[in-house]
């Protein structure tokens, strides 16, 4: 506990949250969200997110009742857009995680802003993600052989593959994230019960917060229960995408069977997650005018990770091509000189630009504090990292150690359509949420406000406290 | 002061800062007061040692859950792989504890993170869908910005006339009778 006053001085650190809050202007202005009236602006956009996602739907109906021939998968090909979107849209839910767990082991107080959102992100990515490998079976019937289920057949799935443990990681994750969010959602949900004015939403609320009274009796539990689940969240994210990873680096695969693969995989997630957080918070905060939450100096943070972790990208890039040169292995040597100079080169170059050469601009200011400049960056980190799980998956398989069985791999219009359908899934779970749920921690963000502090004084003259 | 049918069961009071609820929470431990309890819109550095409060037991229930779902975990690979479906693939032993890792791992922290939520809203007497402190219309501030501390008649020290001065005392305002 330090006793530093946050009076006026110029030695104050600058506050986290910008425009001299009061614990009831974030009621205000977070509720004010859910509370009002629609905005037209909100049906326009889940119209056409949702009209993506019935497509998705459909597509996939179609893809179990015709089999995924329909994609442009081949032999030697077989995993394409679906494994490509899958870990994409992994890799996406990892910036939620870090951000909520990973952060708040590390006491960094304005991840606040950012996190249920962020969470939320995680959520929705993760269910887009265990679409794709759910359908990429085939006889989407039989998925149940994934699980440890007794069965007539009185087989046991084969613990030894990757693409088992797969199926563990990604459900834990899942589980868990949700899990976590619904944790940190209650006090707002009582917050939201609390101010309702219809009985409708007393009900739906009430039921949802499940009685919360905020008793300093429930608060010490639930405070130790987010720092655990924080640290069983920790080394699970980290987890998953190394496990996701080892469904490449297990094969013998050239190109794939390295142990760089884990961190690589960490690494690249986080930074596309926190694409996608940048360009989902620079939407909202200027759709819901919340720049007073979400201010410059957040995205300015997040850009610091996104540089630090597209360098990682980048070594990694780099270490491949050592290691292929240096590991005197003439099939990982072809399988680089083929990725960068190859068929799909194209795509490794891309590749490259966005997630190597684009974040460079991350080292000046004057970047970083351009929401402009940020929002394009972020899309095109985020077109870069699908680019990256492309161009492992498509040019490692598509000529591996046999000449005679290479083929050349190129999606169809179903491939392209259940990805844009994906989106539209994405999004409109995403609008959902923002229309719904409180989209900032209201009791989190009024925790690290300056008069949340019990040794808090006001400062003379002013009436910033709970008045 | 509100009057509601039904026997009196506590007090609510209201406070208007952190640091005035945090005070009133050493107060009544003082005091000898056992069965109260400080609402905030959110959770306030301290209050667990002003309430008196000893720390939740959570870890440990979190702890074992974890234990119990990585050793299931690895007991169930172990038993499917190895006893009742021993299969060579790629001539790996039918025991193969290290690529066995992740799932056990993982299901170690399924059931920790499980047990953290069940844990917690037990621990926490929730979901408790009705309380007595929400006949209090004041109440409802304190998920917004309001600062509450509320005796339950049934503390041994309860007094109606003595804690209510107690809490005048301590700087408390809007001091309600609750009824179940």
């Amino acid at each position: 506990m330090n006793s530093a006053n946050p009076t006026s001085g110029h030695l104050d650190p600058e506050p986290l949250i910008a425009g001299n809050q009061t614990f009831r202007s974030v009621t205000e202005r977070v509720c004010s969200i859910v509370e009002a009236k629609t905005p037209p602006i909100w049906f326009i956009a889940i119209g056409l997110a949702g009209s993506l996602a019935i497509l998705l739907f459909g597509l996939i109906g179609y893809l179990v009742w015709e089999g995924i021939g329909i994609w442009g998968v081949n032999i030697p090909v077989g995993w394409g857009w679906a494994i490509v979107n899958f870990v994409f849209w992994v890799g996406i839910g990892h910036a939620g995680t870090l951000i909520s767990a990973i952060l708040f082991l590390f006491r960094q107080r304005w991840r606040t802003s950012i996190n249920r959102f962020a969470e939320a992100m995680t959520l929705f990515a993760v269910i887009c993600a265990l679409i794709f490998p759910s359908i990429h079976v085939g006889r989407i019937w039989a998925a149940y052989w994934m699980f440890p289920v007794p069965n007539q057949m009185s087989m046991w799935p084969n613990f030894r593959s990757p693409l088992l443990w797969d199926v563990f990681a990604v459900s834990t994750y899942f589980t868990v994230s949700a899990l976590f969010w619904y944790v940190g959602l209650i006090p707002d949900l009582a917050t939201l019960r609390d101010r309702a004015k219809t009985k409708l939403r007393k009900i739906v609320f009430g039921l949802l917060s499940l009685g919360w009274r905020g008793g300093n009796r429930q608060w010490k539990h639930y405070e130790l229960a987010y720092l655990l689940l924080a640290g069983l969240s920790t080394p699970l994210v980290l987890s998953v995408h190394s496990v996701v990873s080892t469904d490449f680096a297990v094969s013998i695969l050239p190109g794939w069977h390295t142990t760089i693969f884990p961190p690589y995989f960490v690494a690249g997630a986080i930074f596309s997650g926190f694409a996608m957080v940048m360009t989902l918070g620079i939407i909202a905060r200027r759709i819901f005018r919340l720049e007073d939450f979400i201010t410059v100096k957040h995205l300015d943070k997040m850009s610091k990770i996104m540089l630090v972790t597209g360098m990682m990208v980048g070594y990694a890039y780099a270490c491949e091509f050592f290691i292929a040169w240096y590991s005197g292995n003439i099939y990982e040597q072809f399988t680089f000189m083929n990725r960068a100079f190859g068929p799909y080169a194209w795509a490794y170059w891309i590749m490259v630009t966005c997630n190597v050469v684009v974040p460079q601009l991350f080292w000046f200011r004057k970047v970083r504090s351009s929401i402009l400049a940020l929002f394009a960056m972020s899309i095109l980190v985020n077109i870069g990292m699908w680019f990256e799980r492309f161009v492992i998956v498509a040019s490692s398989l598509s000529r591996d150690f046999l000449p005679s069985s290479w083929d050349y791999y190129s999606p169809t219009i179903y491939d392209v359509g259940i990805f844009v359908g994906s989106f539209g899934l994405f999004l409109t779970l995403f609008l959902l949420f923002i229309r719904f749920l409180p989209m900032i921690a209201m009791s989190e963000v009024k925790g690290v406000l300056p008069q949340a502090n019990p040794h808090y004084h006001q400062p003379a003259g002013t009436h910033g406290g709970s008045r | 002061m509100v009057t509601t049918s039904g026997n009196p069961v506590g007090i609510v009071a209201e406070f208007d800062s952190p640091a005035s609820l945090l005070h009133a929470a050493e107060s009544l431990r003082d005091a000898g007061y056992r069965r109260f309890d400080c609402h905030s819109p959110f959770p306030i550095h301290g209050m667990d040692r002003a309430m008196g409060l000893r720390r939740s037991p959570l870890g440990w229930i979190v702890g074992m859950c974890a234990l119990f779902g990585a050793s299931g975990g690895l007991l169930l690979q172990w038993w499917t792989s190895a006893v009742d479906y021993p299969f060579v693939i790629s001539g790996k032993p039918f025991f193969s504890y290290q690529a066995f890792v992740p799932v056990t791992f993982g299901l170690g922290v399924l059931l920790g993170a499980v047990a953290a939520v069940i844990g917690m809203l037990a621990l926490s007497r929730l979901p408790m869908l009705h309380h007595p402190v929400f006949h209090s219309d004041r109440f409802a501030r304190f998920s917004d910005e309001g600062f509450f501390v509320s005796i339950e008649s049934s503390d041994k020290r309860f007094d109606s006339t003595e804690t209510r001065s107690l809490i005048e005392s301590v700087g408390g305002r809007n001091i309600e009778t609750i009824a179940d």
